[in-house]
């Protein structure tokens, strides 16, 4: 009796995706069996696709049952390239066009006001993810996926990287706690990541590991683009080593803490009000400034409620975070709304601005407004106050010209 | 076998549709019927009790005495939605009596009507003319029904029945309240369901009409949204429906974050283009997508300051909301899809009910559909000339009715707000699977990937090319969800013609053949 294989998912709630059984035979060619809700409309290019694809890892005899939902080309291959990687040794990849569109790089400094959690193993909700707007879009190996689909996810996301359309988020991806994450960086590296999200961080050292990883897979493939990193703190002891993580190397870009995981650590709950994991957001704050790099806050889980959302919000901002995670595309608009700033910050930053290019149009070496002077710091904030309310849609990109 | 013709839409329609000379689709507008309208046999109060008393102890006694016979056509009509009783009760009676070949000629069908299927098999329906939905509709495509099935919309019914096109022998009105006279109202009573719109014109000419309650009063039955004076015999029930899904208890809006958007770049749309302004009207449906954007329209009118002179139903508790809140201020309502909606077209002057003929009937003088402002409805398919399916999906199978689909495509600014892709399959085609309505008609496709305007519409287009909005070509938007999901094969059909689709002037638009397995 052979070894039955099988990846994906089925079951009530389950769309686009599909349930691969495999069972290698001795004889008897390629025998697909393929049950699709969308079969009399893709059904040949689905059964193209998997011979292709077996034909490919070299298996010339098996059974194979395609239970599909409406997967895209890019999930259906990753199932099938799953099951095919239980039963052979392989270091081949069965890898789908990168599209041109999803070759761009973002920059050390961009936005990463809001940055969206997909579970890495539920493609149902990678296509729509990009229009949403989010700035950032995670793909995650770590917590939402089950161990025993960890593997099988690693494809699918790195069939993602290539296959799917975010719209210009920045491409990011939540790895698995060092060591075990450093075998994902295989599935990503290599697929124009923008950015890897370090769970459970506790040492500049877990950086070190992640970067050198990355510099290896970088050499053997010649990659150049910049890969960026924003270490998550979730412990008691990443809260004290926040600095060192922060500042452990120049593609550390922004530190962000996971609340869930730390107020376990310290032994208490999350509550509304926070008081319990006020001293370590405040930490992650300064370390991050420390540093030069960017703030960023936890999530909000409860998705339905958004003015709750809007009150955290606007106490991380206070804070001094740029930045929140969601769970829900319908959390986006909140955050960008209230990390963006008020009319009252947008108004003071304007009349600085002005003052500031009234000064350097008529050559003043000083800029001041009123009988103040102003800065250079003040001006760089208020600049940042205008590209932030532009972004927001609160403010003309001409507003200059307008007043 | 029939005589094939093409229609001015370009397909190919039979010269005979059961036996019955057919009229192609000629161009909006262009079919007219001439003579007069059929006429409803001469009734004398003579021959009926004059205390008004016109209880008959049962329904099987009713259709006995309705003269139920091989050949005749029956109507049931659709305000009980998916909680109706009485159309599968009617026909296990008619089985049970041994009378074959009747035609069904509901206003709509819905899947608790999956019983029927029996009752085609065993030789008791020849054929529906309605709308075939879920496992009906299923059954239909694979071929198994004896005659060929005739899909109208709400307005194109009144119209068939208004000029003998469907001569109705017995109308089975289901009643949630009535008197023994056949006053009848869908506002009260335990089945509730709001208004009895859709069996307006099956009171006024079926040849025998029996009115079914389980909420009998004392005469006077008030207010008489069907009169009594049409009624033959009224029949008292234990139970006509499932009162938990005739209306549901409340209202949802989407969740779904993909819809919300689309609903919002849609209301977006309307604000940008002008066509939200003060006195203007709107009918959105209960699909969750509509709904949402009915709520997106109240947002924009409290910031303008302004309202509605009108909205059209389907009405909910969203509307109802904006109704008390004098955002809107007529409901011209349709039917009501939950306990608010009822409780308002109950209690509120201002909330009205309508029927197909008031709002939809191509043999009126006028009616209401022209003159709303916007009207958001769904589809299967569109093409690049905006021709839009709402009967069958992409794999062929029919499963959903026209409804007052094609009638609404008469109003000023018709949008079809509907995702570019559903799991796999692509929303724009090269050709619909079957033509329901003509693209002149339909003016804004809006996705979650870009919103399309009809190159008709060039007062919109001119509006709107500033706009931040994404504003794309249909033919842009075909190959987005081309290149994510792969371009479909069209879907296989055997020769064999399992239903007709009508235009709303009584022509045959297009047909649907049946589905190869």
């Amino acid at each position: 009796m052979e070894k039955l294989l099988i990846a994906g998912n089925k079951g009530k709630s389950v769309r686009s995706d599909c349930f691969v059984t495999l069972e290698l035979t001795k004889s008897g060619g390629i025998q697909i069996d393929l049950k699709s809700k969308v079969g009399r409309l893709f059904g040949d290019s689905i059964v193209e696709l998997c011979k292709n694809e077996l034909n490919f890892f070299g298996i010339e005899n098996a059974k194979i049952l395609i239970e599909d939902t409406g997967a895209l080309p890019f999930v259906l291959s990753a199932r099938i390239e799953a099951v095919v990687k239980q039963c052979i040794e392989t270091d081949k990849e069965y890898l789908l066009e990168m599209l041109p569109e999803n070759l761009y790089h973002t920059k050390k400094d961009c936005h990463r006001r809001s940055r969206l959690y997909l579970p890495g193993n539920t493609p149902k909700l990678f296509m729509n993810a990009g229009i949403h707007g989010p700035d950032g879009i995670i793909l995650d190996l770590e917590d939402s996926v089950a161990s025993s689909k960890k593997d099988e996810a690693r494809i699918l996301v790195r069939n993602s990287l290539r296959s799917v359309n975010f719209y210009g988020a920045e491409r990011m991806v939540r790895i698995n706690q060092i060591p075990k994450g450093l075998d994902d960086l295989d599935y990503i590296v290599p697929h124009n990541v923008n950015l890897i999200l370090v769970p459970k961080c506790e040492s500049a050292e877990q950086i070190h590991q992640v970067n050198q990883k990355i510099e290896g897979i970088s050499k053997k493939k010649k990659i150049e683009n910049p890969i960026f990193l924003m270490p998550i703190i979730e412990s008691a002891l990443g809260v004290i080593k926040a600095y060192e993580i922060a500042s452990a190397s120049e593609n550390v870009v922004a530190l962000t803490i996971g609340l869930e995981d730390y107020t376990a650590d310290i032994g208490t709950q999350r509550t509304k009000e926070g008081k319990e994991s006020f001293f370590a957001r405040c930490q992650v704050v300064n370390a991050a400034r420390a540093a030069g790099i960017q703030p960023i806050d936890s999530v909000f889980s409860d998705v339905s409620d958004m003015d709750a959302l809007k009150d955290v919000v606007l106490e991380s901002k206070s804070l001094g975070f740029d930045g929140m995670g969601c769970i829900h595309p319908r959390q986006i608009k909140v955050i960008h709304e209230y990390f963006a700033p008020n009319n009252k910050e947008i108004d003071k930053a304007k009349k600085i601005v002005n003052a500031f290019h009234i000064a350097t149009e008529k050559g003043l070496g000083v800029v001041s407004l009123g009988s103040k002077m102003i800065d250079p710091p003040v001006v760089k904030r208020a600049q940042r106050v205008i590209e932030q309310a532009i972004d927001a849609g609160k403010l003309d990109e001409k507003w200059r010209e307008d007043s | 076998m029939n005589k094939m013709t093409k229609n001015a839409i370009g397909r190919k329609i039979p010269t005979e549709i059961n036996g019955k000379q057919v009229i192609p689709f000629q161009g909006v507008g262009k079919h007219k019927a001439t003579g007069r309208k059929f006429a409803p046999k001469i009734s004398s109060c003579a021959d009926y009790p004059l205390d008004g008393d016109k209880l008959v102890p049962s329904l099987k006694e009713a259709l006995i005495k309705a003269g139920i016979k091989d050949g005749m056509t029956i109507s049931t009509h659709h305000h009980f939605r998916n909680g109706d009783l009485i159309a599968n009760e009617v026909f296990r009676i008619a089985s049970e009596l041994g009378v074959k070949d009747l035609m069904w000629f509901p206003s709509a069908s819905f899947p608790c009507h999956e019983p029927i299927i029996e009752y085609l098999k065993d030789g008791t329906i020849h054929h529906i003319e309605g709308s075939m939905n879920g496992p009906l509709g299923r059954f239909v495509s694979l071929g198994k029904m004896k005659g060929v099935g005739v899909l109208r919309s709400h307005g194109g019914r009144y119209q068939a029945v208004q000029d003998g096109e469907v001569q109705i022998d017995i109308a089975i009105i289901a009643a949630p309240t009535a008197d023994p006279f056949g006053n009848a109202n869908g506002v009260e009573g335990p089945s509730a369901c709001g208004l009895l719109g859709f069996a307006l014109a099956d009171s006024q000419y079926a040849d025998k009409v029996i009115v079914v309650t389980d909420n009998l009063i004392e005469f006077p039955c008030i207010p008489w949204q069907i009169h009594g004076n049409y009624v033959d015999y009224v029949v008292k029930m234990e139970q006509i429906g499932i009162p938990e899904k005739i209306v549901s208890g409340t209202t949802e809006i989407t969740k779904s974050p993909d819809r919300l958007l689309i609903a919002e770049l849609t209301a977006k749309f309307c604000e940008e283009a002008g066509l939200i302004r003060d006195g203007f009207s709107f009918q959105a449906g209960a699909g969750g997508t509509a709904l949402s954007i009915g709520i997106f329209f109240g947002e924009i009118m409290r910031k303008k300051g302004i309202k509605a002179r009108f909205a059209r139903g389907g009405s909910n508790k969203y509307l109802v909301e904006m109704l008390e809140e004098d955002l809107v201020e007529y409901i011209l309502d349709g039917q009501t899809f939950d306990l608010e909606g009822v409780r308002s077209m109950r209690d509120n002057p201002r909330h009205v009910n309508t029927s197909p003929f008031t709002s939809y009937n191509y043999h009126g003088k006028g009616n209401f559909a022209g003159m709303v402002d916007i009207v958001i409805l769904g589809a299967t398919e569109v093409d690049l000339n905006f021709k839009a399916n709402v009967v069958t999906h992409s794999d062929g199978y029919l499963l959903h009715g026209i409804g007052g689909w094609q009638n609404c495509l008469f109003s000023k600014n018709v949008i079809l707000p509907i995702p570019l892709f559903r799991d796999r399959i692509p929303v724009i085609r090269d050709e619909v699977t079957t033509i329901c309505g003509p693209g002149e008609l339909i003016d804004i496709i809006s996705t979650e990937r870009g919103i399309a305007i009809n190159p008709l519409r060039k007062d919109l287009i001119d509006k709107m090319k500033d706009s931040k909005l994404p504003i794309k070509t249909i033919q842009q938007l075909k190959d987005e969800a081309e290149r994510i999901c792969g371009k479909p094969k069209a879907a296989e059909f055997e020769e064999k013609i399992i239903a007709a689709i009508k235009w709303v002037d009584g022509t045959v638009i297009d047909v649907v053949r049946q589905v190869k397995e």
